[in-house]
């Protein structure tokens, strides 16, 4: 081998300089090939790239049928402007270095008039610096605050941030006369984002974190982690950082220790999934979370009650599945690009961009959205709400 | 004090079981055809998988885990029919890409055919955990060092009682040879492969209750059994089983005593610490290399 | 540097194809495609140096790749480096570690060495997500950019001629090292390395000399993703990046410089195509990636030039 490849390696590179150009010309215009259509029955393309699988696709998932569903009843309703809307998707599979591909390839390939995308802060984070050279508006769907502080010019995000929840949850303690706790995190992404954020606030929330563990991706016991915590004198509270299955694991293990503490769990855990998979282990568990979660308990008169159990009804009965906050920030994602695009007449990007931050009084699912050059985030702790695990369901605090 | 190192031998021995039970896989396959299967976590995927989506269908428990331990078995002998087999003379590096193109594909199928959910499986005999001397043991987890002590005693019968079971192990000390006194080496491989996904199904399905089941919980099972054969030794199951435990009693101590952040980078520190001092694990036969 | 070398024609032919491939690729997401193939198939190149060529497998250079693109990050970030400082300084410090890890690690044979290296390249990636005062932990870090004397690559195409510029070096390198009395010495050390052991070569210094090689090339290569990206985060460093990169060479053609770059061109373009599938895609990779294998055991090059031969006629040998 290897001495006796050379001829056969210069046919076989004749036949790969074809090869790219096969590559160059029609695989990878694939999806661009309509370009050359006239502009007015040509649709309004709205990209998006989400971690359908991989490490986070327990936001991905839902988010991608979110937008879906909000896309094909946009359709069914006359569209955008008069023109249909497409909506193109890639897989990132949670990997910030393909995130970063696909946005280029939304951008150049695609030719995409807006992208609402990005599950995860590191996916989002990856692709900012192209989004702010290429200038096209971007809503992201992750959760951290440096996505958007400080302000990018044409960087949005819809989910409160991590740091909105971690002090929401300190509040609580407080409230109930916890300040001596100990937190578990997993090591992904979300877990260390809010690790870090229960770092720095605790202090001025006068928190004091006495035992401070970390558990592994596809861990599947963290009695360990658990009972070292147990076993650190004064402690008067749990709080857990992560999401997916661990959060049931936690939720059990936590039981099964026999610990009666005050239990917390983040909006990691704001689904269905997470009690059905503790088994009755969930009980008593406070989560700070959107309203949408408890949407049925919200007061008739509440701002957001209209536009939640719409949404929900509409993804309960299509998917048969129980909703979570994290298609919410996709729904909302979705309002305030439409509706930005709506406002602008046109899908001029500097229009559309300067559109999306007068966003005002807008209802979301997530919460009420008022936009400013200041804020590209736009709601405040006040549309988050602290829930509890009850009879196998959420039931709304205070 | 006591009761903490309790309560990390007993989580360590739970996890470490799982992995010896998935080790034993790898062990199995790569007896008969030196082949590093990286589709045992998948098994163990469809095992929990499986049962989760025949209960949902009204399926009553015992049949659906029957019904999964069978279905990941046909997984198993279709893999080595039409993946395997035709690649028999291929170089082992290649055979253990074919075998990481199946782990992707049939992750890839379960995420289409059931979902990217994670489920959970009622225990076995209750959710009440026992107290020994202040640690908490959870039935679920005498289920399964129960499971596996006998699937060891199993297993040690198959190997030196039954004329089948010495066949495969004559067959992995020396292949030709084992040709020549008769023995069908192609139904070896074929067995091997029954084996272990039959294994890898009942691990998937005794952790569900405790790790709950998605479609990628093979992933890290599948790299921690492969561990946990590799620091028993490659090709004594045994071995394996002492590996797991090793490997998750290493971990449950290093993330209760020095450092949870680094638990499994100890872990593998360990595992390499083994590997220098014995490069061929702690059980495995020397590999004599012929000129 | 003999250009009597039997390669040469295939050379040539590389760099034809990187010096036309500009004319086909009309954006920058063209561009960028072509950019990570040009890198990872820098990384094959050398990875295929180790297990085409000495028959050593690793299961841990995503972490090279990734200990390169996070000395580039965060020299240049947190201490002030110059981009090119940077790394090069990297590429020492690798360079060094794998020098020092090498001898122990490549004492251990087949699988036993398939998990030294899985190890090594595990605990590098835990290191990386937990250290996050310098890395950022999973969500990354931003990564200055590069300036090579005073010259900052901004567009594409710019960054298009580095990349496959660096590859034509690490391709002529690999060629190089292949025809010399080491590259003999190593192909010995495939056949059987107890025989070559007898015949008086000092397998053990030629297996730590390739490791060294195929380590650097890496961290280089992970040096320019990371400026190139501007932003990098763990996942670089991920098992899966490593099993990625051994499939590259695999399926290329093992212990054939030019099947390795075939390999990576393959791998980084198909799961851009398979987009289309949607949800069925991960199930249509694994089914590709299977079959491709199952059917072209040698991997695509050999296969392929063992039909072009055939059908032509033409020697194999010169």
């Amino acid at each position: 081998m290897g001495g006796d490849l050379n001829l056969g390696a210069i046919h076989m590179l004749k036949l790969l300089t074809k090869c790219a150009a096969i590559v160059a010309v029609g695989a990878l215009g694939f999806t661009g090939a309509l370009v050359s259509q006239a502009k007015a029955d040509e649709p309004i393309k709205i990209g998006t790239f989400l971690s359908v699988t991989g490490g986070a696709s327990f936001l991905g998932d839902p988010e991608l049928k979110t937008m879906q569903m909000f896309i094909e009843d946009l359709n069914a309703n006359g569209g955008l402007l008069g023109r249909k809307v497409e909506l193109i998707h890639y897989d990132s599979k949670t990997s910030s270095e393909e995130a970063g591909t696909f946005v280029k390839r939304l951008i150049f390939q695609d030719k995409v008039d807006i992208i609402v995308g990005g599950s995860t802060t590191g996916n989002t984070m990856a692709v900012i610096k192209q989004i702010q050279k290429n200038e096209i508006p971007f809503i992201s769907l992750a959760g951290a605050g440096v996505i958007i502080d400080p302000v990018k010019k044409w960087v949005f995000k819809t989910p409160h941030t991590d740091k909105v929840a971690v002090a929401k949850i300190f509040k609580d303690m407080k409230s109930r006369n916890l300040s001596k706790i100990g937190i578990l995190s997993g090591n992904g992404g979300f877990g260390k984002s809010c690790q870090k954020n229960a770092r720095a606030l605790a202090g001025s929330a006068g928190i004091e974190i006495l035992a401070d563990e970390t558990h592994g991706k596809g861990d599947t016991d963290m009695t360990p982690q658990i009972t070292s915590i147990k076993s650190t004198a004064g402690v008067q509270a749990f709080l857990y950082c992560g999401f997916g299955a661990p959060t049931s694991i936690v939720a059990k293990n936590f039981k099964q220790l026999g610990l009666t503490i005050p239990h917390y769990q983040t909006h990691g855990s704001a689904s269905m999934r997470f009690i059905k998979g503790a088994d009755g282990a969930a009980e008593g568990i406070r989560i700070p979370a959107a309203a949408l979660l408890v949407v049925d308990q919200l007061a008739d008169d509440h701002p957001q009650k209209a536009v939640a159990s719409a949404y929900k009804a509409a993804y309960e009965s299509r998917y048969n599945d129980s909703i979570s906050t994290f298609g919410g920030h996709a729904y909302d994602g979705l309002l305030i690009a439409t509706q930005a695009i709506e406002r602008a007449g046109s899908t001029d990007k500097e229009t559309v961009r300067a559109e999306i931050e007068k966003t005002n009084n807008l209802v979301g699912v997530d919460g009420i959205f008022t936009m400013s050059p200041n804020d590209h985030l736009g709601l405040n702790e006040g549309s988050f709400v602290m829930v509890v695990v009850k009879d196998g369901g959420w039931k709304l605090s205070q | 004090m006591l009761a903490e190192f309790l309560q990390y031998l007993i989580s360590g021995v739970t996890v470490g079981a799982i992995y010896g039970l998935v080790g034993i896989g790898f062990s199995i396959i790569y007896n008969s055809s030196q082949v590093i299967n990286f589709t045992q976590g998948e098994f163990v995927m469809i095992g929990g998988m499986a049962t989760v989506s025949l209960i949902s269908a009204g399926v009553p428990m015992p049949l659906a885990m029957l019904g999964a331990v069978a279905l990941a078995t046909i997984v198993g002998v279709a893999l080595e029919k039409f993946c395997i087999e035709p690649s028999r003379n291929a170089p082992v590096v290649t055979l253990i890409i074919i075998t990481i193109g199946a782990s992707i594909f049939l992750r890839g199928t379960a995420e289409v055919l059931w979902d990217r959910n994670f489920h959970s499986l009622v225990p076995i005999s209750g959710d009440n955990p026992i107290d020994i001397a202040g640690a908490k043991l959870l039935p679920q987890s005498i289920w399964i060092v129960g499971s596996l002590m006998v699937i060891v005693c199993g297993l040690w019968l198959f190997f030196n009682r039954t004329l089948l079971g010495k066949a495969m192990l004559a067959t992995s000390y020396n292949r030709l040879a084992a040709q020549l006194v008769g023995i069908e080496v192609r139904n070896i491989l074929l067995l091997s492969f029954v084996l272990s996904s039959t294994l890898g199904a009942v691990a998937g399905i005794l952790i569900a209750p405790i790790s709950m089941t998605y479609s990628t919980v093979g992933v890290m099972l599948g790299l921690k059994g492969f561990s946990a054969a590799i620091v028993g030794g490659l090709g004594n199951p045994m071995g394996a089983i002492l590996g797991g435990l090793i490997v998750g009693i290493a971990e449950a101590m290093t993330a209760g005593y020095i450092s949870s952040a680094y638990k499994d980078a100890v872990a593998f520190i360990i595992i390499l610490a083994v590997l220098f001092f014995m490069p061929n694990g702690l059980f495995g036969r020397k590999v004599v290399e012929k000129v | 540097m003999n250009w009597r070398q039997p390669h040469t024609g295939g050379m040539v032919m590389l760099l034809a194809v990187m010096a036309v491939l500009p004319l086909f690729l009309d954006n920058s997401f063209q561009y960028e495609i072509a950019i990570k193939v040009a890198l990872n198939a820098a990384v094959c190149v050398g990875l295929n140096l180790l297990i085409g060529y000495t028959g050593q497998i690793s299961l841990g250079h995503a972490g090279f790749f990734a200990l390169g693109a996070y000395s580039s990050a965060i020299l240049t970030d947190r201490y002030g480096l110059p981009p090119m400082a940077a790394m090069l300084t990297g590429a020492l410090g690798v360079g060094l570690l794998s020098f020092i890890i090498a001898r122990p690690i490549l004492k251990l044979k087949g699988h036993y060495l398939a998990m030294g290296t899985l190890g090594m390249g595990v605990i590098i990636s835990i290191v990386l997500n937990q250290e996050a005062d310098f890395t950022g932990g999973p969500d990354g870090m931003s990564v200055a950019a590069l300036t090579i004397f005073g010259w900052e690559p901004v567009t594409e195409f710019q960054w298009y001629w580095i990349a496959v510029g660096f590859l034509a070096l690490c391709v002529w390198l690999s060629l190089n090292l292949i025809n010399s009395p080491v590259g003999r010495a190593l192909r010995a050390v495939h056949g059987s390395e107890i025989a070559a052991r007898t015949m008086g070569i000092d397998t053990t210094h030629y297996k730590v000399l390739v490791f060294v090689v195929s380590a650097v090339m890496a961290c280089l290569a992970g040096s320019l993703f990371a400026h190139y990206n501007g932003y990098i985060t763990p996942s670089k460093a991920d098992f899966f990046y490593s099993i990625e990169l051994v499939t590259m060479v695999v399926l290329g053609g093992m212990a054939s410089t030019f099947g390795a770059v075939i390999g990576a061109v393959v791998l980084t373009v198909v799961p851009q195509v398979l987009t289309v599938f949607e949800n069925y895609e991960m199930m249509v990779f694994g089914g590709v990636l299977m079959g491709m294998i199952i059917f072209m055991h040698k991997g695509l090059l050999p296969t392929l030039s063992e039909f072009i031969g055939k059908r032509f006629h033409e020697p194999d040998k010169r």
